[in-house]
């Protein structure tokens, strides 16, 4: 089995909310060197697909078409090591 | 003119939606399937609020692949009328039927109140009934509708009179204080460029009859009626 992680996360262009009330809880807390939260979704997906290349070439497809939203988002993918196990 | 109602796993308003055109419009209705492939017969579709797959991943990013969503697709090609409301819009944005997306509530809060809306533009096929700067009282109630597009898509809708409906004050200012969601451009409902296909975030149905405390919905879903008796067949 092979694992991969999908970060998404909003574009810089985009407003992020939840980011910004996340900053105030963490300025609340007295951290107050926080300039910015940004906050977006962690994916991890498992395939049944020996071959690396086209495991990723999948991953890449599911993100453009499903996991990721590319008027509003960006996304990255880390295929992890030792998915063989 | 018949309707269909969408009913997907999730959805909440479809009844309410069966109603308002139904119960209230004397319009035969069809409650529609997700899996269903044929929307055959119909002159209206309406995708209507809930959380449809329970908001998973983004609202409306799994109903989209549905079987339905492709025959709304082809039937929206045709000319045929659609109605997305609130989890509906959300739907038509994931399938691209519809520009830009909506985000989370600036306030990070569910808003559930009664809103005013300014008509636009007239020529959409759910105004015909409207005069552009009329203001429209209805309500919403979602934690998604923020309406966002980049600037060149805001532009083009713009450009192109396909901004319906905008938050507004009572006496139909696009003010910020009456931005309920952080709305760019204090944007409320946008049609495609045929006009045809129409989303929008404040539920029609649920201000359809004086007893829920307004009917100016009734407007919009009437103007449907007269819109398509138009068409020539």
């Amino acid at each position: 089995m092979r694992k991969a992680e999908v970060f998404v996360t909003l574009k810089p262009v985009v407003n992020d909310p939840q980011g910004l009330t996340i900053r105030s809880g963490l300025h609340a807390l007295g951290f107050d060197k926080v300039t910015d939260v940004r906050s977006g979704k962690y994916l991890l997906v498992t395939l049944d697909e020996p071959d690396a290349a086209k495991a990723r070439q999948q991953v890449e497809e599911m993100a453009r078409q499903l996991l990721a939203n590319e008027v509003i988002e960006d996304y990255r993918i880390t295929m992890l090591q030792g998915g063989g196990l | 003119m018949r309707t269909g109602v969408v009913v997907f796993p999730g959805t909440w308003s479809d009844r309410d939606c069966g109603h308002a055109l139904g119960d209230v419009l004397d319009q035969p209705v069809d409650y529609v399937d997700y899996r269903e492939q044929n929307l055959k017969g119909l002159d209206l579709v309406v995708l209507p609020g809930g959380f449809s797959y329970g908001d998973y991943l983004r609202c409306g990013a799994i109903a989209r692949f549905t079987p339905v969503m492709e025959a709304v697709t082809a039937f929206a090609a045709q000319g045929g009328l659609v109605l997305g409301i609130c989890n509906g819009f959300q739907i038509l944005q994931e399938a691209r039927l519809l520009p830009g997306a909506l985000l989370k509530n600036a306030s990070c809060e569910f808003r559930c109140e009664w809103v005013h809306l300014r008509v636009e533009q007239s020529n959409s096929a759910f105004t015909v009934d409207c005069r552009p700067g009329q203001v429209l009282r209805i309500p919403i109630s979602h934690g998604e509708g923020n309406f966002f597009a980049d600037p060149s898509a805001l532009e083009r809708l713009e450009q192109e009179s396909r901004v319906v409906f905008r938050y507004c004050t009572q006496d139909g200012q696009s003010a910020p204080d009456a931005n309920p969601n952080g709305s760019l451009h204090n944007i409320a409902g946008i049609s495609n460029v045929r006009g045809n296909v129409l989303g929008m975030m404040p539920h029609p149905e649920r201000a359809c009859e004086a007893l829920l405390g307004g009917d100016d919905g009734l407007l919009i879903l009437q103007s449907a009626i007269h819109a398509w008796s138009r068409v020539p067949a």
